[in-house]
């Protein structure tokens, strides 16, 4: 059979990572298998975790991972260290849940994916030194249903773990109980939304929930609460082994972000990949590692970082890859992953497929979202068709507009109005196309109210 | 084991929860803080049996959790991974999302459309396989991804569709 199983690889050999400068990637194999226990710990495996568990405090943690910045790599880019110690915790107040969200669905994002089926026991070690942070008694991996192979590496991992004593009660002789369950979900993108996530955790519709209360205060069953990304998790190691300074370097002059990031590109490159590199790389690198532009057609458009974030040009690709930088242009470095769109593909279309997947994928919970969505995508198909009418651009604006931040319950339509409100800014032209009528001739003989 | 083998009709009658199923349930229900946190994984109980949720198995599983039947109900419905149709023995999801959409999406659909006779939402008259379409696979460095079952592939070129599906039976 010429089709192959999909299995996912760093673009990055051995030679190239190293521990002190790919916290998250050197301890991958070559040949992409998983890393087990016995190998992890070979590779300075549960260090961190130790060191933590015997000579710091939770505040020790929480300080050091403050310092360090580490940016939340889910895409909000949320301090971890702030949301740390925004946890209620201390006497009197019952020690909640740590949640990691590898509910990974985000259009054009694939590297969660690699940590969990690859390095199932950096994470266990991350959520270790999370949940002692945050006082946690027990913590949950919401995983995507459709991942697998993961749920085969993390279940197995979570066994090993527990029968070396890493994980359960007195992890380590620490005094410290904490365990982790994996839960796997049933589908929706609505579930990587924090609040959602625990909604769906406690076995209910993934409707989001109004903030405050923050989880930190009261998120699953009534419980303090700290839901963090896979790859965020994945960075406490090596931040609480080698200290915040060190963490900071590693972007040296790139960016004022710390750390490294799984950055990655798919679309029309010649070799699309995934690449461990310091937090601020430049596209630019970025489109080099991944061989240019397919079959030598030009660059059109790209999305930074998901389908929740908006279009960039080609002169953006000398920025700094990081959350301010991205963010002053009007964008969302959101995933880092990036998804290149060359100058035969037509912008429109992909924005009526980004629409369709946020319409579909709405809980429904809020107006603006379940019925504006639909709304958008129905525009965008009769402007595909080149039936649009005259008002239709500007309606798109207002939707847009309306979608924004603040007008709903949740991110959700937000984030689909950023590639709608961004693809009207740069590629209006496209838009203003599939207009059927010149302004003049449209609704020339209008049916008048009430006449019908 | 006979009731794994338990056929149910089409429209889900002669669904009665099977024993081992039910005390499967039990056990998750005792594991959460409340019996509602069982309700997800008590559908796909049901569901690895039958391969879908007929409508007589919601009132069997409130039962069980001792919550009222339109909680599970919500629930079954929300999730695109929980059926509440008959699907075929093999269930394919299709990747519709960005990078695949950019990467020919439109034509292995097409080609799985013509080769199945069937469009999205629908499964081959002979229910071997049901087509749906599912959010980003998280494989887009080969898209179009799809999956079929539990196995992942990428790229997946219309020509690649036939020789694919053979190895479903």
């Amino acid at each position: 059979m010429s089709v192959s199983r999909y299995h996912c690889q760093l673009r990055q050999s051995a030679a190239e990572r190293r521990a002190e400068t790919h916290p998250l990637t050197w301890r991958l194999r070559e040949d992409g298998a998983v890393v087990g226990l016995d190998e992890y710990l070979d590779k300075d495996g549960y260090a961190a975790a130790r060191e933590v568990l015997d000579h710091q405090s939770s505040d020790d943690v929480i300080a050091t991972m403050k310092e360090a910045n580490v940016r939340g790599r889910g895409g909000a880019g949320f301090s971890a260290g702030m949301k740390w110690s925004l946890t209620m915790k201390g006497e009197g107040i019952p020690r909640g849940y740590l949640v990691c969200n590898a509910d990974e669905m985000e259009p054009g994002t694939f590297k969660d994916r690699l940590l969990l089926e690859q390095l199932p026991h950096l994470l266990i070690e991350g959520m270790i030194i999370g949940g002692y942070a945050n006082h946690s008694r027990f913590g949950y991996i919401f995983l995507r249903g459709e991942y697998v192979e993961a749920a085969r590496a993390l279940t197995r991992a979570i066994e090993e773990a527990r029968a070396a004593g890493w994980l359960g009660n007195d992890i380590a002789g620490s005094g410290y109980d904490f365990d982790i369950a994996l839960h796997t979900g049933a589908g929706r993108y609505i579930c990587g939304e924090e609040t959602a996530l625990i909604s769906s955790l406690e076995g209910n519709r993934a409707n989001p929930r109004a903030k405050p209360p923050f989880p930190g205060q009261s998120g699953a069953w009534g419980k303090p609460t700290v839901v963090n990304n896979v790859e965020t998790f994945c960075n406490a190691p090596a931040v609480m082994r080698h200290g915040a300074a060190w963490y900071q370097a590693l972007s040296g002059e790139l960016s004022n972000d710390g750390g490294t990031k799984l950055y990655g590109v798919s679309g029309k490159v010649a070799k699309p990949g995934l690449w461990e590199l310091p937090i601020g790389t430049r596209g630019s690198e970025l489109l080099e590692r991944a061989g240019g532009m397919r079959d030598g057609r030009a660059l059109k458009t790209w999305l930074p970082g998901g389908g929740s974030t908006g279009f960039l040009l080609p002169e953006h690709l000398d920025e700094a890859l990081d959350f301010d930088t991205i963010g002053k242009l009007g964008s969302r470095m959101g995933t880092g992953l990036l998804t290149v769109i060359n100058e035969d593909q037509s912008v429109l279309s992909l924005v009526r497929n980004l629409e369709q997947f946020f319409a579909r994928e709405s809980c429904g919970w809020c107006t603006p979202c379940r019925d504006g969505l639909p709304w958008t995508v129905k525009i965008l198909q009769s402007l595909e068709r080149g039936e649009g009418e005259r008002g239709d651009l500007e309606m798109l604006d207002k939707l847009g507009s309306d979608l924004g931040p603040g007008k709903t319950f949740c991110a959700h339509a937000p984030g689909a109005a950023m590639p709608l409100q961004s693809a009207l800014k740069y590629f209006r032209d496209e838009f203003e196309r599939g207009v059927a009528h010149p302004p003049s001739n449209a609704h020339a003989d209008p049916i008048p109210v009430g006449a019908v | 084991m006979t009731e794994t083998a338990r056929q149910i009709a089409s429209d889900g009658e002669g669904f009665t929860l099977a024993d081992e199923d039910r005390h499967a349930i039990a056990h998750e229900r005792d594991h959460y803080e409340q019996p509602q946190a069982a309700c997800i994984e008590a559908l796909k109980i049901v569901q690895r049996r039958h391969g879908w949720v007929p409508d007589a198995a919601i009132p069997a599983i409130a039962e069980v959790l001792g919550i009222g039947p339109a909680s599970v109900e919500g629930v079954a419905t929300f999730y695109s991974l929980i059926f509440r149709q008959p699907v075929g023995r093999h269930v394919i999801l299709v990747c519709d999302s960005s990078s695949c959409f950019l990467n020919d999406y439109d034509e292995l659909l097409e080609a799985l459309s013509a080769r199945l006779g069937i469009g999205l939402g629908q499964t081959t008259e002979d229910g071997r396989f049901t087509l749906l379409p599912v959010c980003c696979l998280g494989a887009c460095d080969r898209g179009p991804a799809l999956m079929v079952d539990d196995d992942t592939y990428g790229p997946v070129a219309p020509d690649d569709v036939a020789d694919l599906l053979e190895g479903y039976a």
